[in-house]
């Protein structure tokens, strides 16, 4: 009976969601004859990779595949994993909340645009995955959002499901606020100081432990009535538990290593250090902690936090051990994460597989998602991306990007749909609403005002 | 007031940490010396010094200066064929032979370059280098740009700090030559031509005072920005009627500079005639205004950049364009009106979002194509002008040819700023701006192995590999 009922079940999903499954069923890709850089286990010459249902799953000399699968021809191209970008605010329509420093019950789920054209920037660049964080404006900031970039899909396919939770920290001058203007005829938020983001980080923990025991105490039966929720400690909780990934954005080593000193105190870990562009001032104390680093190549001087940025700084913090990944922090330079990786290599010597893990398989780790994406190896998520030349080498680009076996990008493709867009283009300006007044247009008809009818009492009283 | 104070403070901190606190701990000691012991100390410290100039390893930040010889090099010309193996040598700051069979002179210091290229230094012709020093937290450091919209007398080469650490981290990385320029306001100022070498703005100086930017009045619906309630807009034609006023106003302003130079010159001829008034602004325009000098006007899109070319056409001006990120759709203004290109927007998102995903990566290859002498430049503020070579590699990913992307960024740029008989390239009588190098000098992998300015060996260090030198063995 039991059967029965799980074989209705499945029949039930499959005509449910046909579309899906028969995607799934019918993919097979076949890359032929490349230079594989795994990001793993070395470099392979004049070797194919085989892709059934949106995963690696033989890589090898003459692979065979079924006689509908897709071939691409690698000759003379490079294949990588695709990019994972640790450091990003793609997508969000919302980046900081700014108006208490401890914003903890906010999340960047929330404000994800699946159009946003950086995504589809970012894939002809190779990127496919991305850690997108709330802004760096507040001690303690929002829940981040870890994403496949699937351009052209629905939001919520964005979202990689088993990564597991993390939320921004940040300190320093964003965090002070003192390199901007407070609005005007607004008090200056707390805290103005280093200082004062130490107490604003220390009270927040002291407070959320409190709560976790107000809610032990009651699944321990010790209390009756079940605490009332608090969405602001709910997140600080799973930090204590170490549930969720911390994320601290921070410049000056000092700073940096106070956090990790009321980690210590608190019992939890961070997870990575987002820029520490002085990092490499105390990597021996992250590489004890098991502490990642997710910095720039080389960026430095923008700003006073950042004057002490330099270029070598991937290369000590790997030397000592640290887990280091390069992000982008930037729509723009999400664009040559590549050429930020070769920057490593020649400053401080780093090896070139090391190198290229700073941008796949490090930050996939870092985000907990090495499981299934960040290296060409059997099993893993085909997120690829395929190069005309070696992508260290400043001539390269991308001629194609997929992300799970799905082609989302392809230089070719782009190439012959541009005379298209180009006449598309040109036909929608010459729309009459498409033209400003000023050269002879029309204005675009203001929406009406709906709902007139039901206006509640909040819209002043009025019928 | 309070965060002036608040900034000094840092700032202060930060000096401390690096030098100051370290050389008045030595100088008081030396102060509360006796006089034998000091003389003593002088004495050692003078032995020392001369044995450090003796010594080739030894080289102060501003060079070693001699005769070089360079063996065995991939000798990258630029305005030549590569030779495959040859020798440059370098006297009184000059490259004074170039090919496989150049006589070297006795005396001459050997380096062996065996493996090894030979490049012109590249340039950098759209830089704030020099002018601000650390962008957020730190306003004392910024001298890019004086107050109100009418500079014409603010010099760069006044501003520019050669002390900098930008200079050294630059030039490290390849780049020995920048065009440095004020920005903001409808007149900024007049940008300097400079070496990233000199203790002085002086030694630094290739064309103190090289050209007028113009920020070209261009159609814009943004007119300001609300802390409340964010960006404000105007219609349309209200922008379009801003921009021509702009552009009259500018018209009548080079009249009024031309008026003021005659009345000088009258003046000057007949004493009988009344003394024109002094005005620095007005004397500063006039080489500008009557196409003695360039002037180089910033415009990206389509419009505003055959905007300029019918400006300078009715001016009768010297024009060179800045930016320049749709020049290629306007060649055949900027070519009838002899207008070179200084384009700034590799590291660039394009503005629409229905443009090509590469569209400012390819516009080199379509200037190239188009026949627009153009160079490309950072355009960045200082410190990440060592990234040239990468802006220029970047568009010879997208379509430039190779050799095309490295003459955009030495012998392109030398063009453009009226200096290719004295740099660019490697050719007999030019300055000695040479990198040498272990590969393609656009390549980020590649390392620099020597670096000569003006003839001067300089030593490959900068605030970076102090720092890295400071930290590297920390445990």
């Amino acid at each position: 009976m039991k059967k029965i009922y799980t074989f209705l079940f499945v029949m039930l999903l499959v005509a449910a969601s046909p579309n899906i499954l028969l995607a799934q069923a019918k993919t097979e890709i076949l890359i032929r004859n490349a230079t594989v850089l795994t990001a793993a286990k070395g470099r392979f010459e004049n070797t194919d990779i085989l892709i059934q249902n949106g995963k690696i799953a033989r890589i090898g000399k003459n692979l065979k595949a079924s006689s509908n699968a897709q071939t691409i021809d690698a000759s003379g191209k490079f294949v990588t994993p695709g990019i994972i970008d640790c450091h990003s605010h793609a997508m969000l329509d919302a980046i900081n909340e700014f108006s208490f420093s401890v914003t903890s019950m906010v999340r960047t789920d929330d404000v994800l645009d699946p159009t946003d054209i950086s995504i589809y920037r970012a894939l002809a660049s190779g990127v496919t995955a991305a850690n997108l964080l709330h802004g760096s404006a507040n001690s303690i900031g929002g829940q981040n959002s870890v994403v496949k970039f699937k351009y052209g899909r629905p939001v919520e396919d964005f979202l990689i499901r088993d990564a597991p939770s993390g939320i921004k920290f940040a300190l320093g001058e964003n965090v002070k606020r003192t390199n901007f203007n407070p609005t005007p005829g607004t008090t200056p938020r707390y805290p103005r100081t280093r200082m004062g983001v130490m107490e604003v980080i220390r009270d927040a923990f002291l407070r959320a432990r409190d709560y976790k025991q107000t809610w032990d105490d009651f699944r321990a039966k010790k209390t009756n009535v079940p605490p009332r929720r608090d969405l602001e400690l709910e997140p600080l909780v799973e930090v204590l538990e170490g549930k969720r990934l911390v994320h601290a954005h921070g410049y000056r080593s000092d700073e940096h290593l106070n956090l990790l000193l009321l980690a210590d105190e608190f019992g939890f870990k961070i997870a990575t250090l987002q820029h520490a562009l002085e990092a490499y001032k105390i990597a021996p104390e992250l590489a004890r902690r098991g502490t990642g680093a997710s910095i720039f190549a080389d960026n430095w001087s923008y700003k006073l936090e950042a004057y002490d940025s330099i270029p070598y700084n991937a290369a000590i913090l790997w030397k000592n051990g640290v887990l280091v990944s390069i992000n982008s922090d930037s729509d723009e330079r999400i664009r040559r994460l590549n050429l930020d990786a070769a920057k490593v290599e020649k400053y401080g010597g780093v090896p070139e597989e090391e190198a290229l893990k700073m941008i796949t398989l490090n930050p996939a780790k870092q985000l907990g998602i090495d499981k299934r994406t960040g290296s060409i190896e059997v099993g893993k998520d085909a997120d690829i991306a395929i190069w005309n030349a070696h992508p260290f080498s400043v001539y390269s680009h991308v001629e194609m990007t997929m992300i799970e076996g799905e082609l989302l990008f392809d230089r070719a493709k782009d190439m012959t749909k541009r005379a298209e867009l180009e006449k598309e283009r040109e036909t929608l300006e010459k729309l009459d609403v498409n033209r400003p007044p000023g050269s002879g247009g029309t204005s675009p008809p203001i929406p009406k005002e709906k709902r007139q009818a039901d206006r509640d009492e909040a819209d002043g009283g009025k019928p | 007031m309070k965060k002036e104070i608040l900034t000094q403070r840092r700032k202060g901190a930060k000096t401390q940490r690096f030098s100051k606190n370290k050389d008045d701990f030595g100088f008081s000691i030396f102060l509360r010396a006796s006089a034998s012991l000091r003389l003593c100390v002088l004495f050692i410290l003078f032995v020392c010094a001369v044995q450090a100039q003796s010594d080739g390893s030894q080289q102060n930040q501003t060079g070693k200066a001699g005769t070089f010889a360079i063996t065995n090099a991939r000798i990258v010309t630029v305005s030549g064929a590569t030779i495959e193996n040859g020798t440059v040598i370098i006297q009184n700051g000059k490259i004074t032979a170039v090919g496989a069979n150049a006589t070297i002179p006795s005396g001459a210091e050997r380096i062996d370059a065996k493996g090894l290229s030979v490049y012109p230094g590249m340039i950098d012709a759209g830089t704030n280098l020099g002018l601000a020093e650390i962008g957020q937290g730190a306003p004392a450091t910024i001298d890019i740009t004086e107050t109100g919209d009418m500079n014409s007398n603010a010099k760069a080469i006044l501003g520019i700090n050669p002390h900098t650490s930008h200079v050294n981290v630059t030039r490290v990385n390849g780049i020995t030559t920048v065009l440095s320029m004020p920005t903001g306001g409808i007149i900024p100022g007049q940008a300097a031509v400079i070496n990233l070498n000199g203790s002085t703005q002086a030694e630094m100086g290739v064309v103190p005072t090289f050209g007028l930017v113009i920020n070209f009045p261009r159609i814009t619906t943004f007119s300001g920005f609300n802390p409340l309630t964010g960006p404000q807009t105007i219609e349309f034609s209200e922008a379009v009627k801003q921009r021509d006023k702009r552009l009259e106003d500018l018209k009548k302003l080079f009249k009024d500079a031309e008026n003021f130079a005659r009345s000088r010159e009258a003046y000057a001829k007949d004493k009988t005639l009344p003394m024109p008034t002094t005005d620095l602004k007005m004397d500063a325009l006039v080489p500008y205004i009557r196409g003695e000098k360039p002037i180089i006007f910033t415009a990206e899109r389509e419009r505003d950049i055959r905007g300029v070319a019918k400006f300078v056409s009715e001016t009768k001006v010297k024009g060179i364009i800045i930016g320049g990120q749709e020049a290629w759709k306007a060649a055949d203004d900027l070519k009838k009106n002899n207008i070179a290109v200084i384009y700034t927007n590799i590291y660039s998102l394009p503005v629409q979002d229905d443009d090509a995903y590469d569209y400012l990566f390819a516009a080199p290859s379509k200037m190239a194509q188009a026949g627009i002498k153009f160079c490309i430049s950072t355009g960045d503020g200082g410190a990440e002008v060592r990234d040239l070579p990468y802006h220029a590699g970047l568009a010879g990913a997208y379509g430039l040819a190779k050799d095309e992307a490295l003459k955009s960024v030495t012998l392109y740029a030398a063009q453009i700023l009226g200096i290719s008989d004295r740099l660019g390239s490697i050719e007999v009588g030019k300055m000695a701006n040479l990198v040498v190098t272990d590969g393609d000098m656009l390549e980020p992998r590649t390392n620099i192995k020597y670096l000569f300015i003006k003839g001067r060996l300089l030593p490959l260090t900068s605030r970076h590999t102090e720092l890295y030198d400071a930290f590297k063995d920390r445990k």
